[in-house]
Formats: structure tokens, sequence, C-alpha cells
């Protein structure tokens, strides 16, 4: 059923994602393509993988952007991949119950094996998170690694998301965004985290912080200047080249 | 969004072909037009073959077409499903209605009622489904729906102002409701597109990345460097150029042809008004394939704004 749980859950699993951290390594974007590609979500399908015009389904995108100029001016590196709305458009325009968000975590999934293929929640998702398998012809999205968060015979360490383990700038978090005392909440309380688009309604779960403000020049270190050479061999150098 | 052949077939062909079903229920109703087999035949089949026609196409679309059926599961909350219920609910007074005039001579009013109320239903869901989606500002306006209704009533009284000349029966009540239709249709459409103008963006490339007020930020390294099904059928770019041009184009075929073809066709009557009224048709189709070419090449999603776009 596409109806939106009601109440809505009050867990809800969700990332916090450190765009002061993120270096746009691309590890989680890869990591989360080696996973799905064979867990609950796979196959996702290229075309063309080694031909002129490669093309296929991902479930995490990063892209980088500059922002601001001059000394504010900065590198920003921004992980895309779905957010897990409290009021996801893409499940109540589903018009085969397809897309449903689970109530117990809130987590936003298809059903692969009612999917028509229509592509009608990709363009009710204003983040751009669902992508049309191809090959398949279903509708792909992030699982948030539901086949790795709930696995008991997996160490627990493991029972993350596959784009969190792999990041190298631990710039990526997952946990439960509706308990507040969770560290992933703190962690937004702390930071500044913030709800993407807020204006459009959705509601995302997932939150992004904020780049740190930077320091500036003056404070990182005394600037490189002609240090007055007055004793020693430097001093005697200097008298000899006539300074 | 990319114009999906499938999807302009569908909604024009099925939006005529509702029209004319409206149309000639209700002009059959009032006695505007005789309750002989062949005007039902001719009339009532037309409509069916335009309609089921558009819906075959619709399911070109699918990735899964064998799944098809499930999208008559979700009415409770989607407006396709609403869609798909209401066509195909729609058949059963609209065949009906169809028997009891061809084969028995006569025009059942609850059957024609139903016909016309269904039809209205059906194109209406067609609008809603457009104009609930919240990432496609120019489709998400109050007035695209009533401009899908317009124009599915105008185009399906032009053609049944045809049909009716072919059929060398007086075809003024359907003609009138085509020159009433026509300009509200047109007007309303105009209307749509200088809102779709004028709107506000709803999302920027600095809010994109949770840092509205940011400026300038500017897309340096894409997220791929190769194509995506989602790019495809979001970041349709081709019509923006010409969209001026197109837009006096869809408007000249569409309006400003048709319009006095069909009051001339009226006003001259008889076998001599099928010189204007089937020009007038063809300008119609002419125009209306433009103007819903425009209403999917025209419109941006806000995922651009990941893909270098400023604002959307």
């Amino acid at each position: 059923m596409t109806a939106l749980p009601d109440p809505p859950p009050a867990r809800r699993l969700g990332l916090v994602i450190d765009l002061d951290t993120c270096v746009g390594c691309q590890a989680c974007v890869v990591a989360c393509k080696e996973w799905n590609g064979g867990g609950a979500a796979g196959p996702l399908g290229d075309l063309e993988p080694w031909g002129r015009a490669p093309s296929g389904t991902w479930l995490n995108r990063v892209h980088g952007f500059e922002a601001g100029e001059g000394e504010a001016g900065r590198t920003v590196y921004f992980p895309r991949s779905c957010l897990h709305c409290e009021n996801a458009l893409c499940v109540t325009v589903c018009p085969t119950g397809a897309s449903y968000k689970r109530a117990e975590d809130g987590i936003v999934l298809v059903d692969e094996s009612k999917c028509m293929g229509c592509g009608l929640c990709a363009w009710a998702c204003p983040y751009g998170a669902r992508e049309l398998d191809r090959p398949s012809g279903v509708m792909k999205k992030c699982t948030l690694c539901v086949d790795r968060i709930g696995d008991p015979s997996l160490p627990e360490e493991d029972r993350v998301p596959a784009c969190v383990a792999a990041c190298p700038a631990r710039a990526r978090h997952f946990g439960d965004l509706g308990d507040p005392e969770s560290p992933v909440s703190r962690l937004v309380a702390e930071r500044g985290g913030v709800e993407l688009l807020p204006e459009l309604g959705y509601r995302p779960t997932n939150r992004y912080l904020p780049p740190r403000p930077r320091r500036r020049l003056e404070a990182s270190g005394e600037r490189l200047e002609d240090a007055p050479a007055t004793g020693g061999f430097l001093g005697w150098l200097d008298r000899l080249l006539g300074g | 969004m990319r114009p999906a052949p499938s999807l302009l077939l569908f909604t024009t062909l099925s939006g005529a072909g509702y029209g004319l079903l409206a149309v000639w229920a209700l002009a059959g109703l009032f006695g505007a037009l005789p309750a002989e087999p062949l005007v039902g035949a001719v009339g009532l089949g037309l409509a069916l073959l335009l309609i089921t026609t558009g819906l075959l196409a619709s399911t070109f679309h699918l990735g899964r077409p064998d799944r098809a059926w499930r999208a008559f599961s979700q009415w409770r909350t989607s407006w396709l499903s609403r869609e798909a219920v209401a066509a195909v609910a729609t058949f059963v007074p609209a065949v009906w209605l169809a028997g009891a005039w061809v084969l028995g001579g006569w025009v059942s009013a609850p059957a024609a009622l139903l016909s016309a109320g269904g039809a209205a239903l059906t194109v209406f869901c067609t609008g809603r489904i457009y104009a609930t989606l919240v990432p496609i500002p120019r489709w998400h306006q109050p007035l695209t729906t009533p401009v899908f209704l317009a124009l599915a009533l105008a185009s399906g009284a032009t053609l049944g102002a045809c049909l009716a000349a072919l059929l060398g029966l007086d075809p003024t009540a359907p003609g009138l409701a085509a020159l009433l239709a026509l300009p509200l249709a047109w007007g309303l459409k105009l209307l749509w597109w200088q809102r779709g103008d004028a709107r506000a963006p709803v999302a920027t490339a600095a809010a994109a990345i949770g840092l509205p007020g940011t400026s300038p930020v500017r897309l340096v390294e894409p997220a791929h460097s190769a194509g995506s099904w989602l790019l495809d059928e979001t970041g349709f770019r081709v019509a923006r150029r010409h969209a001026a041009k197109l837009r006096r184009l869809a408007l000249g075929f569409g309006a400003a042809l048709p319009w006095p073809l069909l009051a001339l066709g009226l006003f001259v009557g008889g076998r001599a008004a099928l010189l204007f009224v089937v020009p007038a048709v063809l300008a119609l189709a002419l125009g209306l394939a433009i103007e819903r070419w425009l209403f999917f090449a025209e419109a941006r999603h806000t995922v651009g704004v990941w893909y270098g776009e400023e604002a959307v």
C-alpha cells in the first residue's frame, strides 16, 4: 500500500553526511554500487559498460561544487542519495503499490516484484534519488542497505550501510534521527546540521553538516619574510655577500 | 522533461477521445444528434478508438508493461492509479451507450451522463498527475488540470463538429461547443505559460548543497562522466531555444486557424462546411501536438540544480 505510515514512524533511520570532511573520493559511490549490485537491491544494471557511451544505475552520486569567492571560497563535495523523507511523495504517487515506507524505521523501499517501471516516482522526487534500471525495467533506490543493517550474522560494526563503512574520511554517519539522544542526532545538534530544500515540504530524514567556518590566513602562522641575519655563520655570510 | 512519444500520443489522443465521447453523449442526450445507429457507431466508435489507442500507447512508457494491471490497486493515494481506474470504468457506460444507440436506436440518459462524467473524471486525473508533481514547478500550478480539461473538450468538440458534417448532420451543437471551448482552452494555456515563466525558482544550486545564501555556487566536477536514466528523463533541453516560436506556432495552428475555419463551416453549413471543418481539425491536431511536446520539453525538474543549473 502506498499510503504513508500513520502516525509517522518514531524511529527514523538515516544518514548524516559531513560536508566539511567529505573529500569527494567516490569510495562511498563505488562501495554502494558493489554491495547493492548483488544484495537486496541488485542487480544494478549497466548499458554498454565497456562501450563508447556507458550508462548505468547508481544509488549514490557525489557532485563537486565551488561555493563562494576569494577567502570564503571553498570546494564542497556533495554526496546525493535517498533522504528517506517523512512526506515521501515518491511513495504516494506509486500506482502499483511497489513503493512503500517501512512503518518500523521509516526506510523508503521498492518491492521490485510489483514495480511496472512507469518512472512517476522518480519525477516526484526533487532530490533525484531514484533511477530506473534499464535492463530490468524497474525502479532502484537506496535501501540504507537493509540487507546489512538488519543482518544478525554480520559482526555488529559491519551492520551499517556500505557507504558508511567505506568512507575513509568518516564523513558519513548512520543512526536513528528520530531519537534526540542518538549519536547522529547529537552530531546534528552540535554542528547545525541542515535539512535539504525544506521549503519543498518533503521532510527528509537525512541531514547534511555544513562546512566549518574557515580559519583566517593570519592566524595560521607568521608570514614568510626576509629574516635579518645578525650573527653566526649566516650573519658572516650575509655580510660577506654585501647584505 | 523528455517528451516521450508514448505520453504525447496518450495525452493528446485519449484527451480528444474523451472530449468526443462527452460531446457526442451529451449532444445525443439533448437531441442535437439523431438517435440513429450510424451516428452512434461513427461518433462513439471513433471516441473509443482514440481512447483505446492512447491507453495502449501509454503502456509503451512502462519498463514492465506486463505488470500494468497492478496500476488499478493504489487509487487511494495515486492520481495515476485513479486515472487508470477512471479510464477503464468509463468503458462501462460508454459501451452501454454505444450498444443502446447502435443496436437499439435510442440514447440512454444514465449511460450518456455517466460517459460524459467518466470522461471528464479521467482527464481530470491526468491533469492531477502532473499538477501534483512538486519538483517540476512549471507543472505544479493550479491551472494545469483546467488546461488539460479544456483542451480535451476543445479537441473533442472540434472533432465532433467535423464528424457531424461528414455524416451530413447539423454540426451546430458540437460546433458551438468548440467555438466556446477553443478560446477558453488557449486562453487558459496562455495564462499557464505566463505563470510558469514568472514563477520564482523553488531550488537553487546553493540550496541544493545545503548552503542557501552562498554565492556564487558552481558545479566543477560532475558526479559522473557518462549518462544516466535520470538525466535522460529530466535533463531535456532542446526546446528552450525555440520555445517562444513554438508557442506561437501552437497558438496559430491550435486556435487562430481552427476557430475562424470552424465558424465559417457552421455559417456555410451543408456539404460545403467540410471544406472548412476538416482543415480545422487538422490544424488543431498539429497545434495540440506542438503544445503537448512543449509541455514536456519546457518543464524543468529540480534535479537540474545538481547538474549545473543555477536555479529551477
